[in-house]
């Protein structure tokens, strides 16, 4: 934010480089749309863009109340950001319970606009307050707007015949109207978004279209609201771009792996939030050949996936954790069996059902360790929302070449936040296709041809052959196989050498990666160690640093297990490491058993992203301790 | 499932090369016979049929087939098979799975299974007996029922599997035993024919944990007084000299003398009545496998198979949008250009 603010009244805007917005409402009162409106709005003007949107569990929590609020954050800048902002510069509440949630959050001398009219009586007390707010020194430290929301709208909308109760579903496009005015973000394309969206009822295209008029309106002619400030478009790379969810870039991600490996995908989910949004979207798109089957539970959903698997499908099913708790025992088959799965798990805050709306990164252990049995898989991490796509794309790859269950972890605040995607030329996306097995590939005793279903190649996987292979008929199984033939093999020896043969084929998977890419500043004493959706606080973090004048080197993984072959190495440079995760220090304390670093845990576990400042606080307490060491 | 060549086979080329491990003397050995004689009369490939099991003593079926097949996770069978028929509509799919396995631990995938008629033909071992882990009750197993993990008696009620198959709305559902070959290939041929989920639950002797819960009813002297056989558009009628049938009443079924009853008061078969009601009464005909048993085809009605219906929507889907295109699908969402 700039630190003066023009009170000439000038007619010009002032410019921003960038602006936090957060609107909070009840549960009803349609945030989540306008936050998204104003978003995409952004984004089509070229602003680089980070989203958070923050909602409760329950459908409709009690109107009015606190539990009940639900707030969309957004910030939009002139260059290159990656978190929805620490603190927002403008918060909208609609009613008295979104400023007990919210205020608190507001930057000091930031604006606050209310919708005066929702400050009744009733109103204050449910959300708790024995007195207006407004009134009583609550909100001194911001500058205030008092905007009787609900009265001009209902105005605006008696005119075209609107009842004063409809009417008040109308509020948030008069706050969406305001905004766009206060920060100069083009009326039309939300004018026509009303229109398309809701086309089957005239009346409340028109309603809708008022009350965002009117807004606007509020804006150029009264006083009060001041000047306008704008934000101008990002440089950002050439090209073309989208906006894009990572829950969405996940469901695209699978799809254009089922198109790089020349496989039909097919989806085994049970209902699940914060995950469903990926089974809604592939159960869009069966042009492409993807089959999604609703399953009746978890389990099912997983073996779904396997069979189709084994049928030669790339089989996939998407979760969050207590979801994974239940599939673990397909996947330690599908390790047995050592077939290419995908099982995606979008956190959320546990354990239990815990926070289901709510982010945390704390299904890492589940993902390592929460199978029966020596049971190692590779698990891929996203990082940002248009991220997820490679990410998916990564992990099918590493499935179908290695022929082994791969988890891909994301997390609530990847999956329901947005960014500006440059979409990528799919003609330089990777061939992750593989063969299927057709001919015999060992000779009996007789001289005889024939199958062995785990004769294993280069990479240490064995063949997929599906049925419907003339002679190559295999029966696969939970029982351990012996290593070639594949008939049971109780044998002492052969289960060692099994067990340390999926140990290995796992292992191999790191000689894939690429060099570890160290951020920042690779000569710096502290190192940033992240994984996952802590890329975006991360980010902040050191730019602020180094703008503060500190070295600072990050290094961020995608691929969690195996860890790469350099990590050690490059760890060992700095003396301290920072490990920042939405957990209490699951990826640390496998990098301290590992390499046998002295590492040091910065967790986070409140259903929230960290922000940058906590980060920055992490890497300020390990200055200090080495400092005084 | 139709193959549109009839392939030619022999019974040998349906047996793998593993030695089979089922104690001797076990059910499950007339059960193996029987599919390995009735698969040749089916003609087709052994590369295209694939048996998926769980786990128990009845789940090491697949080992034996010289076929594709599968040793899955307790219970999870129905649900790997799916995926499996869904995925891959040119395979015979076959379930191999037990009373414990089906009915208890993958109850929920079993009903699943058969609601949404997947093309599998499931086979369920019914022995009323925990085998694999050396005899504990079974979720068929009788109340009262002194086992090593209900030394005072169990006080569980009993599934009857072919009446919760029933109640699942199953479109195929039939009862045979492992003293009958022939009996269990017709089955078993009429539910490879079905479009759809077939289930036949076979009961099936456990000669070390449960030797003989079928015995009065399966042996060769007491079969034509205790099993009634069902045969679609005739009287049910059974016993030595065919002298007992069933009649419906308003109280319910009962069984009657023919001779006092007369042939037209007995109950016709109709294995295609939509409403499987009249079914599930049959299905309940006896309290247990003392008393006379139905056996046959008990329902076999037409319903749109799930692997179609997901196919027909592909088909539509490309119909209506052409083949997936993934450079338009990344540009859906509203676009811009950064210069």
């Amino acid at each position: 934010m700039t630190d003066t603010i023009d009170r000439s009244g000038s007619n010009k805007a002032e410019v921003l480089d960038r602006l936090v917005v957060r609107f909070a409402g009840d549960s009803g009162d349609g945030m989540q749309l306008t936050g998204d409106r104003f978003t995409s709005v952004s984004a089509a003007f070229g602003n680089d863009l980070s989203t958070f949107p923050d909602f409760p569990a329950e459908i409709r929590a009690p109107q009015g109340t606190v539990n009940g609020v639900s707030a969309f954050q957004v910030q939009i800048s002139d260059h290159d950001i990656t978190t929805p902002g620490d603190e927002p510069n403008v918060l909208v509440a609609m009613n008295p319970a979104a400023l007990k949630a919210d205020l608190h959050r507001l930057e000091i001398g930031g604006t606050l606009i209310v919708n005066d009219d929702s400050f009744d009586e009733r109103n204050l007390e449910k959300a708790g307050y024995d007195a207006n707010p407004l009134d009583d020194g609550t909100v001194a430290s911001y500058r205030v707007l008092r905007v009787p929301m609900t009265s001009i709208t209902k105005e605006v909308c008696s005119e075209l015949g609107v009842k004063p109760r409809d009417a008040d579903r109308s509020n948030n496009f008069f706050a969406l109207g305001l905004v766009s005015w206060m920060y100069t973000r083009p009326t039309e394309p939300t004018m026509e978004w009303i229109t398309e969206k809701f086309k089957t009822n005239e009346l409340v295209v028109a309603a809708n279209q008022a009350a965002f008029k009117a807004g606007f309106a509020f804006g150029e002619t009264t006083e009060a609201v001041g000047h306008r400030y704008e934000v101008r478009p990002a440089q950002m790379p050439p090209g073309e771009y989208t906006s894009i969810s990572g829950n969405t870039a996940l469901a695209w991600g699978l799809i254009a792996a089922g198109q790089l490996s020349q496989l039909p995908v097919t989806l085994g989910s049970y209902p699940i939030t914060p995950a469903s949004d990926i089974l809604h979207e592939l159960s869009k798109h069966k042009q492409f050949g993807v089959r999604t089957v609703q399953a009746e539970d978890e389990i099912a959903a997983v073996g779904v996936a396997l069979g189709a698997a084994f049928s030669g499908h790339l089989g996939v099913t998407t979760t969050s954790g207590p979801g994974l708790a239940l599939k673990s025992e397909t996947i330690s088959l599908a390790i047995a069996i050592e077939l290419p799965l995908l099982i995606i798990d979008i956190q959320r805050g546990g354990p239990s059902t815990g926070l289901p709306t709510k982010t945390e990164a704390s299904d890492l252990n589940l993902a390592m360790y929460g199978r029966h049995g020596e049971s190692p898989l590779p698990i891929v991490a996203s990082y940002s929302p248009a991220q997820c796509f490679y990410a998916a794309i990564e992990a099918a790859r590493i499935a179908l070449k290695y022929r082994t269950p791969v988890i891909l972890l994301s997390d609530g605040y990847v999956a329901n936040g947005t960014e500006p995607w440059l979409l990528p030329d799919i003609s330089t996306l990777p061939d992750i296709s593989v063969p299927f097995a057709t001919e015999f590939n060992h000779t009996d005793a007789e001289g005889e041809p024939e199958f062995w279903p785990y004769l294993r190649d280069e990479h240490l996987a064995r063949p997929w052959a599906i049925p419907g292979t003339p002679g190559l008929m295999h029966r696969v199984g939970g029982i351990e196989k012996s290593d070639g033939s594949g008939n049971i093999d109780y044998g002492p020896e052969n289960h060692a050498a099994m067990t340390a043969l999926r140990q290995a084929k796992v292992d191999k998977v790191a000689d894939d990666y690429d060099e570890l890419e160290i951020h920042g500043d690779p000569d710096a004493d502290i190192c940033l160690l992240g994984w996952g959706s802590t890329w975006a606080a991360i980010d902040s973090a050191m730019q602020r640093q180094r703008r503060a004048g500190h070295k600072i080197a990050w290094i961020h993984l995608t691929n969690v297990n195996p860890l790469p072959h350099d990590l050690g190495e490059k760890l060992r440079r700095y003396e301290t490491v920072i490990v920042p995760e939405l957990n209490n220090g699951q990826l640390c304390r496998i990098i301290r058993a590992k390499y046998l670093i002295d590492a040091v845990s910065a967790g986070k576990i409140a259903g929230l992203p960290f922000t940058a400042r906590e980060i920055e606080a992490a890497i300020e307490d390990a200055r200090q301790a080495g400092a005084t060491s | 499932m139709s193959d549109a060549a009839v392939t030619i086979t022999t019974k040998k080329d349906w047996a793998s090369d593993q030695e089979v491990r089922w104690c001797p003397g076990c059910g499950d050995y007339g059960i193996l016979q029987a599919v390995q004689q009735l698969m040749p009369e089916l003609g087709v490939d052994p590369h295209n049929t694939v048996f998926v099991s769980g786990i128990g003593c009845s789940s090491r079926f697949p080992y034996y087939m010289n076929t594709y097949g599968m040793h899955s996770i307790h219970g999870r069978a129905p649900a790997i098979a799916t995926g499996l028929a869904m995925a891959r509509p040119d395979l015979h799919v076959f379930v191999v799975s037990g009373d414990g396995d089906a009915l208890s631990i993958g109850g929920n995938h079993l009903i699943h299974a058969l609601r949404r008629n997947i093309n599998i033909t499931i086979l369920l071992f019914n022995n009323q007996i925990y085998g694999l882990t050396k005899g504990q009750y079974s979720p068929t197993s009788e109340v009262g029922k002194v086992t090593k993990s209900t030394p005072f008696g169990s006080i569980d009620r009993p599934f009857n599997p072919v009446s919760v198959a029933l109640g699942a709305e199953a479109t195929f559902v039939a009862r045979t035993h492992d003293m009958d070959r022939a009996h269990m290939i017709e089955m078993f041929t009429r539910a490879h024919a079905h479009q759809g989920a077939s289930i036949i639950e076979i009961y099936q002797n456990c000669n070390v944990f449960n030797d003989g819960a079928f015995g009065q009813i399966t042996a060769k002297d007491s079969r034509d007084a205790m099993l009634v056989p069902l045969q679609h558009g005739e009287p049910i009628r059974f016993g030595n000299e065919r002298e007992r049938g069933v009649v419906l009443d308003r109280g319910g079924l009962h069984l009657a003398e023919v001779a006092e009853v007369g042939e037209e008061a007995l109950l016709v078969h109709d294995e295609t009545r939509g409403d499987p009601s009249i079914a599930f009464m049959l299905s309940r005909l006896a309290q247990g496998p003392y008393e006379p048993t139905p056996v046959g085809v008990f329902r076999a009605v037409e319903r749109p198979e799930y692997g179609a219906g997901v196919n027909q929507q592909l088909a539509e889907a490309q119909d209506d949008k052409g083949p997936g295109d993934l450079h338009t699908l990344l540009r859906s969402g509203a676009t811009w250009d950064v210069e």
